[in-house]
């Protein structure tokens, strides 16, 4: 069997297509690069979904812990220290027991005891919370002037937000929010370490990794196989927000740019 | 534990809850947060150790050992954390015994790596199979230790180094000027200096580091996580005098609200901790103080 065959027998396999067991015997090297880097498919649709859904909230999040209303403020302050206070793994934990129960009251929640609903839910919620306070940070952080400025323009509402608060908001948390979005993506390697059940042996590449890994006794392959792949997909994602950043900074001269540096990471 | 709980069929709701929670199965619960807290105690001092060394490795003047502290330092910022633990356990297992392989059987023939087995001669065996169960269980909870001490490490060794060239140059060149040699710059400048401004770097991982000891569950160490689980799936009345349904979603409730008020803690003592060292700065001069007050 040619490399060729393995890659069209198991290219998709974590999606369900292709073959249906997963290999038992006489692993090749490219068994173990095709099975994880099609497991890579559910890392990127739940940091991509996550990230992109949690943005939203993030700003409203961001917005309602600097809000004059008591209520608001709260509420959004308590998601935050939730999200943000406790380990992920527990709140994957917490969540898929909750939708178990649920379930038998609402049948229509069913899907959200599933991974690709419930898990996507858990990280939407967590990667608003983190985002949320970066954004609140660099709320906190505009310069008066800049607010004055369109004050004194005769800007209000939500002209203002959208013209002037919330780019340069962006601009400020950029930095932070990269790192915060490679988290996201190294997070989702958890999901299926916590209850959320691998249906059909679909998992993501650590899932996958951790199989070869069990089945031949020796971590020296997947495991460097699964890093590559997260290096590279790292690569990208810095690559692609490096891209953004230069946008959001445009109208600065060269220098002034704020710079993407890799910070210390945040384990949830 | 306490003598109503003889007969668990006819109690009222409050003591059969107290009864409940007191069984000695619980009481695996309550012992499995002293091993968390165990875990932080042992994984911060040899984290801190690793991360040092790493830190000192990077700044090195020879080249090779400054890739190594580098490489140390970054490799474990790009791949998820989790896939480190799932390696460095299977890892340093099979290390340790190969080692104790080569020491013990030199004249074992057949290659260790048969197939899908990783075979070595049965007095290398780590811990021995005549080994008593306590011994397996600590067995395996210091490789746990010891994987987090080494993932941590790299993020302490990342932490330290900054912290290490936060510290100002003319502090250093005042020393060479004194005719300090280079080794004793680094004992009695450097490194004195450097804790003010490794202590916010380092409270972040310490918060990090709690909220990452739910992960021993996957190194296949008995800990809340496994308990919370067991405990809480359905019983029947068959097996125990306390049957209840899954309760699983109330124990992990428990487990959030507990690591909730942790990092809590943990934040008011870190931060007071901050002030007091922000205090303590005027002995340490005016340049730091005013760093820090920043």
């Amino acid at each position: 069997m040619t490399c060729l065959d393995i890659i069209a027998d198991y290219g998709l396999r974590s999606i369900g297509l292709g073959e249906r067991l997963l290999p038992r015997s006489d692993f090749t090297l490219c068994h173990q690069f095709t099975l994880i880097g099609s497991g890579m498919i559910w890392n990127i649709y739940f940091g991509t979904l996550a990230l992109t859904s949690g943005f939203i909230l993030a700003t409203l999040l961001a917005l309602g812990k600097a809000s004059k209303n008591f209520y608001v403020r709260k509420l959004s302050g308590w998601f935050i220290f939730i999200f943000r206070g406790s380990p992920l793994f527990i709140q994957f934990f917490f969540a898929y027991f909750l939708f178990l129960s649920l379930k038998q009251n609402f049948t229509f929640l069913s899907p959200l005891t599933s991974a690709w609903a419930g898990a996507l839910f858990v990280l939407f919620c967590n990667t608003a919370a983190y985002s949320g306070e970066i954004f609140y940070g660099a709320l906190q952080a505009i310069p008066k002037s800049d607010l004055e400025a369109a004050d004194a323009y005769g800007m209000s509402g939500f002209s203002r937000f959208r013209r002037i608060v919330w780019p340069t908001m962006l601009r400020l948390a950029w930095p932070a929010y990269t790192n915060e979005a490679i988290f996201l993506f190294h997070a989702t390697t958890l999901v299926f370490f916590s209850s959320f059940p691998a249906w059909q042996q679909r998992g993501d590449a650590l899932y996958y990794a951790n199989y070869f890994a069990d089945k031949t006794f020796n971590p020296f392959i997947p495991y460097p196989i699964l890093a590559g792949y997260f290096i590279f997909l790292t690569l990208i994602l810095i690559g692609l927000f490096g891209l953004a950043n230069r946008k959001l900074n445009i109208h600065l001269p060269k220098d002034k740019h704020t710079k993407i540096k890799f910070r210390i990471r945040l384990i949830r | 534990m306490f003598e109503f709980c003889a007969n668990p069929e006819n109690l009222s709701e409050f003591s059969w809850l107290s009864c409940y929670l007191t069984t000695p199965k619980h009481m695996n619960l309550f012992y499995s947060v002293g091993t968390v807290l165990l875990l932080l105690l042992l994984t911060a001092p040899t984290a801190l150790l690793f991360g040092f060394g790493g830190a000192v490795m990077a700044r090195s003047k020879i080249l090779l050992i400054r890739l190594i502290g580098n490489g140390y330092i970054s490799i474990v910022r790009g791949v998820p954390d989790i896939a480190f633990f799932l390696f460095f356990v299977i890892a340093i297992d099979q290390f340790l015994e190969w080692t104790r392989h080569k020491i013990f059987c030199p004249e074992w023939s057949e290659p260790i790596r048969q197939g899908n087995d990783f075979v070595v001669c049965t007095i290398a065996k780590l811990p021995l199979n005549s080994s008593p169960q306590w011994i397996h269980e600590i067995y395996g909870f210091l490789l746990a230790v010891f994987t987090f001490a080494i993932v941590f490490g790299a993020f302490a060794a990342n932490v330290l180094y900054g912290a290490m060239r936060a510290v100002p140059k003319a502090q250093i060149e005042t020393a060479v000027s004194f005719g300090m040699t280079d080794r004793q710059v680094f004992r009695r400048i450097l490194v004195p200096q450097m804790w003010v401004f490794a202590l916010p770097g380092l409270g972040n991982l310490w918060m990090i580091l709690i909220k990452a000891t739910p992960l021993l569950f996957l190194l296949g160490v008995e800990d809340i996580v496994y308990w919370a689980r067991e405990l809480g799936g359905t019983k029947t009345a068959k097996f125990t005098s306390y049957p209840h349904g899954d309760w699983r979603v109330w124990y992990f409730l428990g487990l959030l609200v507990f690591y909730l008020a942790f990092t809590r803690v943990s934040e008011a003592v870190i931060d007071t901790l901050m002030k007091t060292l922000s205090h303590g700065t005027d002995t340490l001069g005016g340049n730091l103080q005013r760093q820090v007050g920043r």
